[in-house]
């Protein structure tokens, strides 16, 4: 029994930092309208800028800033390289643009350094209460996942910069009309839910070895997150992430790991069958 | 005898909006229904409910005495029914004459691909798009985009034609153009339930109109009726030049048979 | 016969009777005879290729370039073929010829089943259940015993003797895919020409506007998922056949499916000739890159590059600009 609520904890734990992910891809899906399948490589990219950094010396949380700054830097870029040209074309050719684009990261990422396990070693105290004992990366983990999304929504609804964001997400055009520079403001929320994602790759490296490959799993559970939370919502993908989280505490204790894939697979197309606005997501007008 | 479309207590709510309340009227054979109201009435909603888009919370519906309720569009379609959109839902990427095909081939004959090309061909020329049978949906000006809304539907060979709005956004050549197509309509025996606000042209095209307010049935009667019904200049005050509009109209009405 | 109004155009004349249905038959023979003149056995194997992406290609089109889909896994299709026929001619020995229209019959099946189910999701919601569709199968099969689990299944090579030995078999299997490419070819132009690929166009252009005219959507989508499953499963079963072995990693492997979304927006999304432009110079394109030392690693990045400057500049495909440079082509030439 205490195994299973130790699970669940540490889940709750984890899942906070899936929804970290995932608010990056809610908030580019939300504001730009184009599912960004570079996703993946964000997070990689994020893994990998812990463990290059900290080879080099930098303590592992000190990577947090500059991921953030470098994740946003490169999210402006994949913009104008991959996203800009097909705002307001069909669906599928986004979906395109930023499949290929993913394909290149991680076949360049590949080249250079195989499919090898990496693992960053982060040595942190654990924490103990009572019989329990918690892992002090996962604790530090969550906290600092509540913090960003805390920084997230005040700027999202506080700053001048944030409403314009929320006012392009409402209704392109009539931002537009208002004088919102909205290919600015669309390129900026591209940039930081790369950032988002990157910095959630890096939190997660410090819990879990990781691959080059791992994008692609990372990926599917952020949108297992968005399908929980609802769509275009940072505070339900926060929600959805923590759902998500206690699942695989729930599951993984009964299950071996190379089901956990299928698992959350299958919850994604139930819940979307289910409930296509979202299962935690309110139910008003 | 009954109606042939009978629409009994329908009520439709999206979250708290409650866009159409116990709303119930009938549609005659042969008849011009006129459907008016303020916007955000619930009309366009109604519309969607008749045709399967939305699901009704609440009441039932009747075509042809076969209850509909629930069904889901493209069996609505099979039925006789067919509708344009407010919003022009054109597919973009087919010529005009393919696009008319869609309604021919899936609408009330179920008609095979090969038959269906004439059908089509003769809904396009019907409303006066001969000239465009071969251009993409994406090239036509919006005037020609609503036209085709109207031949595909057409195309369909309805026994009952929902048209929402097919006159705004037009210029007045335009407008005359497509009143007439809609007169010509009726000769064949269509019936039709059609939204406008232009009153003028709703008041001389209608037998009988309908007037809704914030979901609900506020009156219902002939044209001339309904523009001195005090309820209905009423509910239109917020809106002085409609109001006028209103009146006028059914002056027009009597000139005009 | 002549069915038609009068004066009624070529169009809709029956299909062996236009100009395209020579054209393709055109393709399938040049594929048939080129290896044979000189008994070339290396222009063989690099068009046994080409044919299993024209025919994964070809039948993706029907989702992606008709229905509008995204389907990024159809190499499940694939896969699961090649594991039918496999598993039937081994241990219960079914003939080839019976194991692969079985195979290409179950994976139909299945794949109406699963699509009745996972088509009611839309766009990137869809785009990403067939990724997961593909991954749900490769964990089921893996951990499969009857079907070796990981390890997969051996064939014994004994089993081309029935097709007169290792050299002939190597023939039979090649001209068999072939002409599944052709089967491919005919099939995606027959139900462009048909009322149901009018249904499925419509729905790729917009699927609300198509309900309304009475297109009935769920059923149509379903069974476009599931014609698309067809003879790529064939086409799985034998190419696995070919080497006698397969295992889950090669069988479900996301590249195969990958590139053949490149191949037809490479030729042309929508078309019938595109994939067999855009799997032929694909084709061509990676022998050349595999030859060369520094990019034989970067297949993926090649092929990520080119879809990447295909959907920007030329989102037509090469069949979009030879339309657009020859309209007279859009009638000949589909
Ligand atoms: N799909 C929808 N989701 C939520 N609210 C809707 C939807 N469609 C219509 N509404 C709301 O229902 C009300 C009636 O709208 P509508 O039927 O379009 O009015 P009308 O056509 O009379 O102008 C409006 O308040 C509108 O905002
Ligand atoms: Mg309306």
């Amino acid at each position: 029994m205490s195994g299973l609520f130790a699970s669940i904890i540490d889940g709750v734990l984890v899942g906070s930092v899936y929804g970290l992910a995932a608010m990056g891809l809610t908030l580019i899906w939300g504001v730009t309208d184009v599912v960004n399948l570079t996703h993946g490589s964000a997070i990689v990219a994020g893994m990998f800028g812990l463990y290059l950094l900290t080879s080099t010396g930098v303590p592992p949380y000190a990577t947090l800033p500059l991921i953030l700054v470098g994740g946003f830097l490169v999210g402006l870029l994949l913009y104008w390289i991959c996203v800009h040209r097909v705002i307001g074309r069909p669906p599928l050719m986004s979906l395109l643009s930023t499949f290929s684009v993913n394909l290149v990261l991680i076949g360049l990422g590949t080249a250079v350094w195989g499919t090898a396990l990496f693992n960053v070693p982060v040595a942190l105290p654990s924490v103990s209460w009572q019989r329990y004992t918690f892992p002090g990366t996962h604790i530090l983990a969550a906290v600092l996942t509540a913090a960003i999304a805390g920084c997230l929504y005040v700027f999202l609804h506080r700053t001048r910069l944030g409403k314009a964001i929320r006012a392009v997400a409402n209704n392109r055009g009539a931002a537009e009309l208002v004088g919102i520079p909205t290919t600015q403001v669309l390129s900026l929320a591209f940039g930081l839910g790369v950032a988002l994602a990157g910095v959630s790759g890096m939190l997660i490296a410090t819990l879990f070895p990781f691959t080059l490959l791992s994008g692609d799993a990372y990926q599917l559970k952020s949108f297992v997150v968005i399908v929980l939370g609802g769509l275009g919502n940072p505070t339900g993908a926060l929600l959805g992430g923590i759902a998500l989280g206690l699942v695989e505490g729930l599951s993984t204790p009964f299950m071996p790991v190379s089901w956990t894939l299928v698992i959350e697979f299958v919850l994604f197309v139930i819940v979307l069958i289910a409930y296509p606005n979202g299962l935690l997501a309110p139910r008003r007008a | 005898m009954t109606a042939l479309l009978e629409l009994d207590g329908l009520s439709k709510s999206f979250g708290g909006v409650r866009a159409v309340k116990g709303l119930s009227f009938a549609v005659e054979d042969g008849e011009i229904l006129g459907l008016i109201g303020p916007n955000g009435a619930g009309k366009s909603t109604l519309f969607n409910l008749i045709n399967g888009v939305f699901m009704p919370d609440s009441g039932r519906l009747r075509f042809r005495g076969l209850d509909i309720t629930g069904t889901p569009p493209h069996r609505v379609a099979k039925h006789g029914l067919a509708r344009t959109h407010q919003i022009v839902q054109p597919l973009e990427a087919m010529t005009v004459i393919e696009n008319c095909m869609v309604g021919a081939c899936f609408g009330r004959e179920n008609l095979p691909r090969a038959q269906a090309l004439d059908t089509a061909r003769e809904a396009a020329v019907f409303v006066g798009l001969e000239d465009r049978l071969e251009t993409t949906a994406a090239h036509l000006t919006i005037a020609g985009k609503k036209r085709l809304e109207l031949a595909r539907a057409l195309a369909a060979q309805p026994i009952l034609l929902l048209l929402d709005e097919v006159l705004a956004g037009l210029n007045p050549t335009e407008i005359a153009h497509m009143i007439g197509v809609i007169r010509r309509l009726r000769e064949r025996g269509i019936t039709i339930l059609m939204i406008e606000h232009l009153m003028q042209a709703i008041m001389s095209l209608s037998d009988r109109i309908v007037v809704l307010n914030s979901g609900q049935k506020l009156a219902e009667g002939a044209p001339a009726a309904i523009a001195n019904d005090p309820a209905v200049i009423e509910a239109y005050l917020g809106d002085p030049a409609l109001a006028r509009e209103l009146q006028q109209g059914s002056g027009d009405e009597r000139r005009a048979p | 016969m002549r069915g038609g109004a009068p004066g009624g155009s070529a169009k809709h004349a029956a299909i062996v009777r236009r100009p395209f249905f020579w054209i393709i038959a055109l393709v399938i023979a040049a594929f048939a005879v080129a290896p044979l003149l000189g008994n070339d056995v290396e222009l063989r194997e690099s068009l046994l290729l080409a044919a299993v992406y024209i025919t994964l290609a070809s039948n993706l089109n029907i989702m992606l370039g008709y229905a509008g889909y995204v389907n990024f896994g159809s190499i499940v299709f694939f896969g699961l073929g090649g594991y039918l026929c496999i598993y039937l001619m081994g241990s219960p020995g079914w003939p080839l010829v019976a194991a692969i229209l079985v195979a290409g019959a179950g994976v139909s099946l299945l794949a109406l089943l699963f699509g009745l189910g996972i088509l009611r999701l839309r766009g990137a919601y869809f785009a990403l259940g067939t990724i997961g569709v593909n991954e749900a199968v490769q964990a089921f099969v893996s951990n499969f015993d009857p079907w070796g689990g990981s390890s997969g299944i051996y064939l014994s090579t004994e089993l081309f003797q029935a097709l007169g030995g290792p050299m002939q078999a190597l023939w039979s299997i090649y001209f068999l895919l072939v002409a599944v490419m052709g089967l491919s070819l005919y099939l995606s132009y027959a139900i462009k020409s048909s009322k149901f690929g009018l249904g499925l166009l419509a729905i790729g252009q917009n699927e609300d506007a198509a309900a309304v005219l009475g297109v009935p959507t769920a059923l149509y989508k379903a069974l476009a998922y599931s014609a698309s499953a067809f003879l790529p499963a064939i086409a799985g079963g034998l190419y696995f056949f070919k080497s006698a072995f397969i295992q889950p990693t090669d069988a479900f492997d996301l590249t195969f499916s990958t590139e053949a979304i490149v191949i037809i927006m490479l030729g042309g999304q929508g078309t019938i000739i595109g994939p067999v432009l855009g799997g032929y110079f694909y084709e061509e394109l990676r022998g050349w890159l595999l030859t060369s030392e520094t990019f034989s690693h970067f297949q993926l990045v090649v092929a990520g590059v080119l879809l990447l400057l295909i959907v920007l500049f030329l989102p037509g495909g090469l069949m979009g600009w030879l339309h657009g440079r020859w309209p007279k082509l859009r009638r000949v030439l589909e």
